[in-house]
């Protein structure tokens, strides 16, 4: 529970907003229990009213309209705690989902980069969801259940001091018996979770690639491999749910033990008094009775609880830790820049950058692009050619020295407006779940219907677009569903050609779009890079060759620098990458 | 959930052996109110100390008895739950197995996914309970009564006036809750959608500056779920106080009958004390199934998603009437006037495709950005099945063959060079179970794959990981492509699949394939660049799901503009200006 001490504060600091619920909360759940306790106290005496010599009904009427009266403002009571409860969790568990989104929005890209995304996806789903329910859990049964335990034990010790004192030294048993149980099962969980992500793994693999087992006829292999580890997981759980499942019988018995001592000496007690009234009368023996029943369930549930809470505390351990302890980019600056149309004028001085400091990438890289220009980066794969759009995007921040636009460091200038300012088209394409015309308008929200159809036009995406089922309020899925890899580029180029932003960056961006349909859209590109400043990272010979400056990168480095005649001239790398071309 | 239940068929003995030791927990646990009943009636008033002593010792054997019974219950009920578990999973993955590629275009493969996990557990742990609990309740409710009615007949008659309404309570909760938490379910699939959105698009929604916008469409997802949330919970969250209210109005019955009773004399205080008793312990059950109804209720929700899995049939399955004939013909595959329209679209993808291919004859297929290239090929090993004409290999009807029997003949290499967790010599052996080392090495050697499996120590046994992700996306297409020959296929079938390789080594690739065959390989070469087709005996080339060409590459360049067109635009020096 230590280092949960930090998770409860942070989980506190989320509940301060609620805390008017949460009081509300408590003094419903204190009433309920309360009158919850109460109400065998009046069945006890109305049931005193009841003598084998005759009856004192006056008495036992107004018993039984008081037992109505408690049990209705109980039933009340509970109810509203129960909502209460519901809307404080889920408030909670809202709030820290929102904050972790806003956070994921502020994450570094190197952060994104280098942690899986199923992971952080599972910390803003899976464990929040654990998280919501543990709490709940925990507010209405652990706060109720010790209320009633202390509520119990007080009325007990009223009644008789005694007995209660017989209930009080058995009960822990139960608690010990449970104890015992979870650590013996601990390690049963555990396999049967380890056997289950073999098996989730075995799944997403199989059914994620489908068409291939198709393809080989391999669906039998494969069940069969299945079955293998599915039988392991049937044993293994078999296992951890039997014994685990052996706690509730055990603490059972032990409330028949603590049910069995007061029935003993309270019937002794009975006996010493020799039931008369004012005494401790049969009546008060069936109150105890109820009573030690109520105060024993309690300790059945908190052995439970206790163990769910420690999940939930693990799982918001896990959310607090993507919300507080990653590090946020660096905020801008108050005074930056907003980049309004610049010219375009790029300079990149002793630029270093590496993405993990015993490696080192970009060194020493100087580079100045006067407003219209157009660069070109070629280079093998894994040559760095990505990582300077990185820097230009400042999605990552240089090590040393600077990248300024229009003489400005690109550090000195909101984010926002320095990205706004760049028109982009990556290889992979990505495309958000909504209408086609939504994806296309991404840049431009205030665009017209009839912008929209030019930009498709431009592109050469209209044809496609006009035969989708409800053209361009054809809905798409998150992975872009039924269309092609060659489609969603298109889809891509047309989101830029529709905003027009002042400077372009093409990272092969016309890499799945077939030959035919490049050349047509090469003209629209051409008008497009007309007056912009460009960065094309491309493969194909024509567009490289018409660039005012060729950057040719290996390993990170500039290694030759200049137009297409200077280079071929030169005869070094890039010479001998065109022939192979 | 009724469908389901075939998979507790093999557990039959303790689908009742666990429920019946439930029984008989229980029943020991009814009989204790009596014990009391009989320390107030004869051992407190007759002062018999012995007799007191007796009933406790019995009290306390009763629980030992009911506790043993209890553990035997949770044993059989726990091995009924996971052997159903277990057959329900080999069974639904078995059945995914069995679809076809539409089905699954059509559901999307995270579904599959989370059903065949997280739906499945939610449905074994819902078995569990039942077996333990929703006969165990109900018999404590009904037990209860009877006892009741051994006591005295006519106060009795409150449980049965109780119970009805309390079913009505639990079952209504239950039918308005389910429902409301597959909306719940269907909620945070938008939640998680829009987070992982975030993630895999982080560059173009910050390039576009976009991230208000996503924070707005985050939080309306997640106001939404909230919303649902707290709605569900309002209505599950009655079941405890209405249950409450309802059996203390019967305890208030009882009394005041009980109270009538004693006063003529029929009844002791004894028997109202247990009278009252037995309705507490009602109380007692349904407090305790109240808090299970929501694990159930979310069992059912789930095995109705499993179910719409079930329901699915493949579209796609095994003819009834094949005949295993010799076919001595020259023509390996042929279409016949085909067209193909996917079900999730409205407008067919191929239209009219006629032609037919010789035994060992090379074939290009070339268009442009969404043509319809791979849905042709899909067609051949029957991934689809045509909507008009049909599809003729050696002879035969796709849809006349044996799905094993058609697919063996061919050897596939995807577009997306796809590599599984294991050795080597596992992955190869995808392509035929009995291969030996040294048919592999040969397919490794054609597939220009050799040059760098040698330097590996440890050969065949080399470990890949999933997804292939330690290799290179070259090396991991040359090894599908060995894969697919170790098959030793009669057609092969290349889609694009030499894009991540260099001119050289492609070129080097198609020559070996074209001399190991002996003639006798049939090989279906799609792609974007004319190069690695131009050489093919025929080239078919498609324009928006149309066949626009069929031919030689010279007998193309004379009569078809598109493929001219494509050709130029990759051979051509571009005109000045453009």
């Amino acid at each position: 529970m230590k280092g949960n001490k930090k998770t409860i504060s942070r989980i506190f600091g989320y509940i301060k907003s609620q805390m008017f619920l949460v009081v509300l909360s408590l003094i419903f759940s204190l009433i309920s229990v309360v009158l919850t306790l109460y109400v065998p106290i009046l069945t006890g005496k109305a049931i005193d009213c009841i003598l084998d010599n005759g009856i004192e009904w006056d008495l036992l009427k107004g018993y039984l309209y008081q037992i109505a009266a408690s049990v209705l403002i109980t039933a009340l009571a509970q109810w509203l705690m129960n909502l209460i409860n519901n809307k404080i969790t889920y408030r909670v568990v809202r709030d820290i989902r929102r904050d972790a989104f806003a956070k994921i929005e502020e994450l570094p890209l190197s952060y994104i980069d280098s942690h899986a995304h199923g992971d952080t996806v599972s910390r803003v789903i899976t464990d929040a969801d654990q998280f919501a329910d543990g709490l709940l859990m925990g507010f209405t049964q652990l706060f109720s259940g010790i209320i009633t335990i202390v509520g119990t034990l007080g009325f007990m010790l009223i009644l008789n001091v005694k007995i209660a004192l017989v209930v009080v030294c058995i009960t822990p048993l139960s608690l010990f018996v449970a104890s015992f149980i979870a650590k013996k099962t601990y390690d049963m969980f555990k396999l049967q979770s380890q056997i289950r992500g073999e098996q989730t793994s075995l799944i997403d693999e199989m059914i994620g690639n489908q068409k291939v087992v198709k393809a080989f006829g391999r669906e039998d292999k494969i069940v069969e491999r299945f079955d293998e580890i599915n039988e392991r997981l049937g044993k293994a759980s078999l296992r951890a749910i039997f014994f685990s499942s052996i706690t509730n019988p055990g603490t059972r018995f032990v409330n028949n033990l603590v049910y069995a001592s007061v029935a003993l000496t309270g019937a002794l007690t009975v006996l010493a008094t020799g039931n008369a009234a004012g005494t401790f009368t049969v009546g008060i023996l069936t109150t105890f009775l109820s009573y030690a029943n109520q105060y024993t369930k309690p300790f059945n549930e908190i052995s439970g609880v206790i163990t769910e809470l420690q999940n939930a505390f693990a799982c918001a351990g896990r959310i607090f830790e993507l919300i507080f302890d990653t590090e946020a980019q660096i905020p801008d600056a108050e005074n930056a820049r907003v980049l309004d149309n610049p010219n375009g004028e790029i300079d990149l001085r002793n630029v270093e950058f590496s993405y993990v400091p015993e490696k080192e990438l970009i060194k020493n890289l100087n580079l100045s692009v006067k407003p219209g220009q157009r660069i070109a980066i070629v280079g093998p794969t894994g040559c760095g050619k990505t990582t300077v759009i990185n820097l230009l995007m400042r999605f990552y921040d240089v090590n040393k020295g600077e990248i300024s636009v229009d003489g400005t460091d690109i550090r000195d200038i909101t984010r926002h407006s320095l990205r706004k300012s760049y028109g982009m088209v990556l290889q992979e394409t990505w495309l958000k779940s909504g209408t086609i015309e939504d994806n296309i308008r991404m840049g431009k929200p205030e665009a017209t219907r009839e912008e929209v159809i030019n930009a498709a036009k431009a592109s050469h995406a209209h044809g496609f677009i006009k035969r989708l089922p409800n053209g361009y309020d054809t809905v798409i899925t998150e992975d872009g569903g039924g269309l092609s890899q060659g489609q969603k580029q298109l889809l891509c180029i047309a989101r830029v050609m529709l905003c027009l932003p002042p400077m372009l960056i093409l990272d092969e961006a016309t890499s799945s779009i077939d030959t035919r349909t490049e050349i047509r859209i090469q003209k629209a590109f051409a008008k497009m890079m007309e007056g912009r400043t460009s960065f094309i990272v491309a493969h194909r010979l024509s567009t490289i060759k018409e660039a005012d400056v060729i950057l040719v990168m290996r390993d990170g480095n500039i290694i030759e620098q200049g137009n297409h005649e200077e280079l071929m001239n030169k005869k070094g790398f890039y010479a001998e990458l065109y022939s192979q071309m | 959930m009724k469908r389901l239940l075939v998979y507790l068929k093999n557990y039959k003995k303790e689908t009742v052996i666990g429920p019946l030791f439930k029984l008989l927990e229980a029943s020991f646990e009814l009989m204790i109110p009596l014990v009391v009943a009989a320390i107030v009636d004869t051992g407190i008033p007759g002062n018999d100390k012995g007799y007191i002593f007796k009933m406790c010792a019995i009290m306390v054997a009763l629980g030992l008895i009911g506790m043993v019974c209890a553990i035997t219950a949770q044993f059989f009920s726990a091995k009924a739950a996971v052997g159903f578990g277990t057959e329900l999973r080999h069974a639904l993955f078995a059945h995914m197995q069995t679809l076809s590629h539409s089905e699954f275009d059509k559901i999307g493969t995270s579904t599959m996914i989370t059903r065949m996990t997280g739906d499945i557990n939610q449905v074994q742990t819902g078995v569990n309970l039942v077996l333990r609990l929703f006969l165990r309740s109900p018999f404590i409710v009904f037990g209860a009564m009877i006892m009741a009615f051994t006591v005295d007949a006519k106060s009795a008659l409150t449980f049965v006036v109780v119970i009805p309404l309390l079913s009505i309570v639990v079952f209504g909760v239950m039918l308005i809750t389910m429902p409301l938490f597959k909306k719940v379910q269907g909620a945070l699939d938008k939640v998680l959608g829009a987070t992982r959105q975030n993630l895999t698009g982080v560059r173009v929604i910050r390039a576009f500056g976009q991230q208000e916008e996503e924070i707005k469409n985050f939080n309306e997802h997640n106001g939404m779920l909230n919303r649902l949330q707290i709605v569900t919970g309002r209505i599950s969250g009655l079941t405890n106080p209405l249950t409450y209210i309802i059996v203390n109005a019967g305890i208030i019955v009882l009394i005041y009958c009980g109270a009538l009773r004693v006063e003529g004399g029929i009844i002791t205080q004894g028997a109202v004390v247990a009278l009252v008793n037995y309705m507490s312990q009602i109380l007692v059950e349904l407090v305790k199934l109240a808090n299970l109804i929501v694990t159930v209720t979310k069992a059912f929700a789930c095995a109705h998603r499993i179910e719409a899995v079930f329901d699915m049939t493949p579209s796609i399955c095994d003819s009834e009437n094949t005949v295993a004939e010799e076919y001595n013909g020259e023509e390996i595959v042929s279409f016949k006037d085909v067209n193909l329209c996917y079900q999730t679209s409205s407008e067919d993808s191929l239209e009219n495709i006629n032609f037919s291919v010789k035994r060992g004859e090379t074939v290009g297929i070339i268009g442009g950005t969404g043509s319809g290239k791979s849905s042709l090929i899909n067609l051949i090993p029957r991934f689809y099945d045509v909507t008009k004409g049909s599809v003729m290999v050696a002879g035969k009807d796709v849809r006349d063959y044996k799905l094993d029997e058609l697919r063996h003949r061919i050897g596939i290499v995807p577009q997306k060079a796809v590599l599984f967790k294991g050795t080597l010599r596992d992955n190869l052996k995808w392509g035929n179970e009995n291969a030996t080392d040294e048919e592999m090495l040969k397919a490794l050697e054609v597939a220009q794959a050799k040059e760098f499996t040698d330097k590996w120590e440890e050969g065949f046994d080399k470990q890949i990981a999933q997804n292939g992700k330690n290799l290179s996306g070259g090396q991991r297409q040359r090894l599908t492509i060995a894969r697919a020959l170790v098959r030793n296929p009669e057609i092969l079938i290349l889609d694009d699949s030499a894009s991540a390789l260099d001119y050289l080594t492609d070129a080097k690739l198609r020559a070996a394939i074209k001399k190991i065959s002996g003639g006798k390989l049939t090989t279906f070469i799609v792609s974007q660049r004319t190069a690695s087709i131009m050489h093919a005996d025929k080239i078919i080339v498609l324009d928006e799901g149309e066949m626009v060409g069929i031919g030689t590459h010279d007998e193309l360049l004379m009569n078809c503009e598109v493929y001219k067109e494509i050709y130029e635009s990759q051979f051509k020096k571009p005109k000045e200006g453009e």
